[in-house]
């Protein structure tokens, strides 16, 4: 399953985050790929607005992981921007999250491709041509 | 007898350890990990290890700085989150088995909590009511302090913290971490209004920030002047890096003043407070006082060494835990996502 969409403006990006929710299932892993600014924690907000999340999902940089409860599923939250080596995952018991009782999405996936399972959901999200707009590629690997 | 709390604070980068008698400060030391600014970001496996390397040195050298006595301590308090796990986990087991070896309570702290105790170190002091800007790497939230410990946090980022968007855009400009220092240093040589930047969101209805927008119309920015290579190289030029860091940061800076003056008038509070890293900010300070006083309310900024994480915060707000019997058990552990 491949499918590409182009959103022009944040709300947009953010509805996408969350018509793909409906279709995730307890155990999924997201794979979040793009440039800063290109959407990737919008797209996040809005998978937690699909599974029921009502509190705030900011960016986890600072933490590397945000834990949101209170939806269908547990959101597991991952920003890989600042890793450097993927051995410091281990520290953050990465592996443990993966293919549990929750959803993990995985922000900067392309800094842990190594560290990535097989079986997950890829987005690519990229800058379009005129300032509001972004690409946005999803598929499914079984 | 007088209470002596030793204070540790290791959430992030920072290793520190305050000691504290009877609410005034004897020491408080801090180990700036030189080694992040290789990385240019915190890492969060180094910084794990070299927390554990510094724990005992500088716990040493705040009992030595303080002229005190190990037996003397009446308390240990260590910041138990939120914060990076692995760093966490070296100051809480090391308090709670220091704590343990000398017989004495252990008092779990907020990190955030202890920011707002920042400014409780050193007089003058914040009157109850007041409402405290935390402003920092990881955070930007507004909270309305009405007594100790008895907090609402009324605003905060939907996106991005001020500090995490500083050291974004510090980095698409090739400069050092940490970036805020960094910006904030060009800042003062360039023309803030050069570039215009879109405002972040500033909705009259709410309480809440909004950062990843300026950060993007940075980026477009270098992007649409073909400054910025496709592999993220920034070529640009000393004068524009200037005007670059000065439009940027005092968009970010009027922000957080309007919608801190806008919320206390709101919420018809006479007296602001600023803490966490980006309260050091040179522009954030002199605009917020201008800003303070022209609306008649009184504002409270913690000296530099109190801004970044330390220990002497943790000690602070232990100090007050202490007084009010607020102790923890030894069952207690760290929370990477622990909330105010």
């Amino acid at each position: 399953m491949k499918k590409q969409i182009t959103t022009y403006s944040e709300e947009e990006t953010i509805q996408e985050g969350k018509n793909f929710a409906s279709q995730l299932r307890q155990g999924d892993v997201v794979a979040l790929f793009g440039d800063l600014g290109s959407g990737k924690t919008r797209f996040a907000k809005g998978i937690s607005l699909g599974l029921g999340i009502t509190e705030i999902v900011a960016s986890p940089t600072f933490t590397i992981i945000s834990e949101h409860a209170g939806g269908k599923f547990p959101l597991y939250h991952f920003d890989c921007y600042r890793l450097r080596s993927l051995n410091e995952l281990d520290e953050i018991g990465f592996d443990e999250y993966l293919f549990g009782d929750g959803i993990c999405v995985i922000e900067w996936a392309e800094n842990i491709l190594q560290r990535l399972p097989k079986k997950r959901c890829n987005v690519f999200l990229s800058h379009g041509g005129t300032e509001n707009e972004r690409t946005i590629i999803i598929e499914r690997i079984e | 007898m007088s209470i002596i709390i030793l204070g540790i604070e290791t959430s992030c980068d920072e290793t520190s350890v305050a000691v504290m008698r009877d609410g005034k400060l004897l020491s408080n030391i801090i180990s700036s990990q030189v080694i992040h600014q290789q990385y240019g970001g915190v890492v969060p496996e180094l910084a794990s290890r070299a927390h554990q390397k510094m724990i005992i040195p500088i716990v040493n050298e705040a009992v030595k700085k303080a002229g005190i006595r190990q037996e003397e301590i009446s308390s240990v308090a260590a910041a138990v989150g939120p914060g990076l796990m692995g760093s966490l986990l070296v100051g809480v087991n090391f308090g709670k088995a220091f704590a343990y070896g000398l017989e004495v309570p252990f008092i779990p702290v907020n990190h955030m909590e202890a920011h707002i105790y920042s400014n409780f170190i050193e007089e003058p002091v914040p009157q109850f009511p007041f409402l405290n800007l935390t402003v920092s790497g990881g955070h930007t939230q507004l909270i309305l302090i009405r007594d100790d410990f008895d907090y609402e946090v009324i605003g905060e980022t939907r996106d991005d913290a001020a500090g995490e968007a500083f050291d974004k855009v510090a980095k698409m400009l090739n400069l050092p971490y940490p970036g805020g220092p960094q910006i904030d240093l060009h800042a003062k040589k360039g023309n803030p209004l050069a570039i215009q930047f879109a405002k972040p969101y500033l909705n009259d209805d709410d309480f809440d920030f909004s950062f990843s927008g300026i950060k993007t119309s940075v980026l477009y920015y270098l992007r649409d002047h073909q400054l910025r290579s496709d592999t993220g190289k920034t070529f640009i030029s000393e004068e524009l890096l200037n005007d670059l860091c000065a439009s940027f940061q005092r968009v970010v800076v009027q922000t957080l003043v309007s919608k801190t003056i806008s919320t206390a008038k709101k919420f018809n509070i006479k007296e602001i407070a600023v803490a966490g890293g980006v309260s050091a900010n040179s522009d954030l300070r002199f605009s917020m006082q201008s800003a303070a006083e022209q609306d008649n309310l009184k504002l409270f900024i913690p000296k530099l060494e109190y801004c970044t994480d330390n220990g002497a915060m943790i000690a602070e707000a232990g100090y007050r835990k202490f007084q009010k019997q607020l102790f923890g058990s030894l069952t207690e552990t760290a929370s990477a996502n622990l909330s105010l």
